[in-house]
């Protein structure tokens, strides 16, 4: 998918779910572009995402504020919200700021779409 | 309690960032809403605002938000006692409680914030001052581990509030700055139209003395300016020799009516009393600071000339100044090419004719090459700006007789010979 500033948002679709990958660095730019996409996925229905954050290595300030506004955007259109492949070091991030209280972790991206099956199902 | 080593990394790793938006950012709207972001950011608050006094109108105006709705006012009008209050604690991180019982009126200011957005439950109120000027607040809502602010945090905050107002009050300042600029250019350019138009008054006061050529003044201003312009002058140069041209017969004011008006060629005696005119407009002009150089010296010098025969000093080539030789050329060009009491005016072709006679002796050659190629490029299409053959009238100049004629005479005074005569420089 091409964003409109012309970058690229790698995605792809598993049934109602949107599998969103992050860069090696998550700051204004490229956050904005991943929020975007997360938003078009949301808009055209699909009903659970995945932020998959393999290869990132440093979220910023801005990225952050940037989660907490897809968290809102989930949570505000009932959908589901996963992150996954998070490297250590921001798993301890996202924890000491709070993330991980309204947002589930998954080790991949395989990992997290059965989660998403699973909780489906129930 | 110490934060954890992680958290500060990213808390500073926040503040730095911010230092280099607030410095780099040329747009406050943005700047505004970044560093939102980055405080936001530093310690995972889900809502927050942004709001900036403007004095104007007396309110605390939205200007960035994050993770509230538009149910969130978007202006708060405030008064001196509250703007008071909030100044008396800028730049302290408080909780709602603590400033409502500063004053009754903040109570009511948390209470229209509170009220219009759901879920938005205010933590923190920072107000933000510089030189004891209100510039805003910082609203914060919860975390979103929904724990309360330590002390540590709190002085983050106020660090980022603090440095997010010098932010806005700086951008604030250039903009005055800016708008200063802006006035102060328009108030020049007002004072210079009233300037030329003074001093086209002043040349038709001085046509009017002289009956049978009223319009001289203007049409030489004109000339001077096409030559100028096409010998290449910048503008604020081509405007100061049209001033010139204007003015370069001001001191005829003080020749007596019937020596200018005579219907035939007069005496030495009134010669003599009109060849004062030149020395006479320096002494008018010179008390006067014009915005643009030599004025006063192209009046004195427009009836020199290159071989030293002109009047009043007898001044030869170069020490005739170039711009005196161009209101020369233009005032001996209108001469020509209007009706005088005692003669009427000549052809083209006998000024053309004339041109080439006295190019390196009364004129100098690369202003009549510059008068010819302006003439030129009207008579021949090249150009649309028709102003000399709009002054000199509908079948002064038949094109095909004249386009050969200008031609030739430009390549006869381009020739290394001519130019060695007597260019100017």
């Amino acid at each position: 998918m091409t964003d409109p500033t012309g970058c690229i948002v790698k995605s792809r679709c598993v049934g109602t779910a949107a599998v969103v990958y992050a860069s090696d660095y998550l700051n204004k730019v490229s956050g904005e572009r991943i929020e975007r996409e997360c938003k078009r996925q949301l808009d055209s229905g699909c009903q659970a995402l995945v932020i998959d954050f393999h290869g990132t290595e440093i979220v910023n300030s801005i990225g952050i504020s940037i989660l907490l506004d897809i968290i809102d955007v989930a949570e505000k259109s009932g959908a589901q919200l996963v992150f996954s492949d998070v490297n250590h070091q921001t798993i301890q991030l996202f924890d000491v700021l709070g993330l991980t209280r309204h947002v589930a972790l998954a080790s991949d991206e395989h990992e997290a779409l059965s989660l998403l099956a699973q909780s489906s199902a129930a | 309690m110490e934060l954890p080593t992680q958290k500060l990394v990213h808390i500073f790793g926040a503040l730095a960032d911010l230092g280099q938006e607030i410095t780099d950012c040329n747009n406050v709207q943005d700047m505004v809403q970044t560093s939102l972001q980055l405080l936001t950011g530093a310690l995972a608050i889900r809502r927050s605002a942004i709001l900036e006094y403007v004095p104007s109108l007396n309110s605390l105006c939205l200007v960035a938000s994050r993770g509230i709705d538009t149910s969130f006012p978007q202006t708060l009008e405030i008064d001196d006692d509250i703007r008071g209050a909030l100044l008396a604690v800028s730049q302290t991180a408080m909780s709602p409680e603590r400033l409502s019982t500063l004053h009754p009126k903040l109570r009511l200011l948390l209470d229209q914030c509170k009220c219009a957005s759901e879920g938005f439950a205010i933590q923190l109120f920072v107000p933000m001052a510089v030189r004891d000027e209100l510039v805003g607040v910082v609203v914060l809502g919860k975390k979103a581990t929904e724990e309360p602010f330590p002390e540590e945090e709190c002085e983050f905050i106020q660090s980022m509030a603090r440095h997010i107002g010098v932010g806005i009050h700086n951008h604030r300042l250039v903009e005055q700055i800016e708008q200063r600029a802006e006035e102060n250019r328009r108030l020049y350019e007002d004072l210079r139209t009233i300037y030329r138009d003074t001093v086209r008054a002043f040349a038709a006061a001085i046509d009017i003395k002289d009956k049978y050529t009223q319009g001289h003044s203007e049409r030489v201003g004109k000339y001077s300016e096409i030559i100028a312009r096409e010998l290449g002058w910048g503008e604020e140069e081509v405007e100061g020799i049209a001033i010139a041209g204007y003015l370069h017969d001001i001191g005829k004011l003080v020749v007596e009516r019937d020596i200018i008006n005579a219907p035939y060629k007069i005496d030495a005696k009134a010669s003599s009393e009109l060849n004062r005119h030149p020395a006479a407009g320096f002494e008018i002009l010179s008390p006067i600071h014009h915005p643009y150089t030599d004025i006063p010296l192209m009046a004195k010098y427009h009836h020199e000339r290159l071989d030293g025969r002109g009047y009043p000093d007898g001044l030869t080539g170069d020490q005739i100044p170039l711009g005196a030789k161009i209101v020369s050329l233009a005032d001996s060009f209108d001469a020509m090419t209007t009706d005088r009491p005692y003669k009427r005016r000549r052809c083209i072709e006998d000024v053309i004719e004339d041109f080439r006679a006295n190019s390196g002796k009364q004129f100098a050659p690369d202003v009549v090459v510059a008068l010819c190629r302006a003439l030129l490029k009207e008579v021949s299409g090249e150009t649309r700006d028709r102003r000399i053959l709009r002054i000199l009238g509908k079948n002064y100049i038949e094109a095909e007789k004249v386009i050969p004629l200008l031609t030739e005479l430009i390549a006869e005074l381009e020739s290394p010979t001519s130019l060695a005569v007597g260019t100017s420089t």
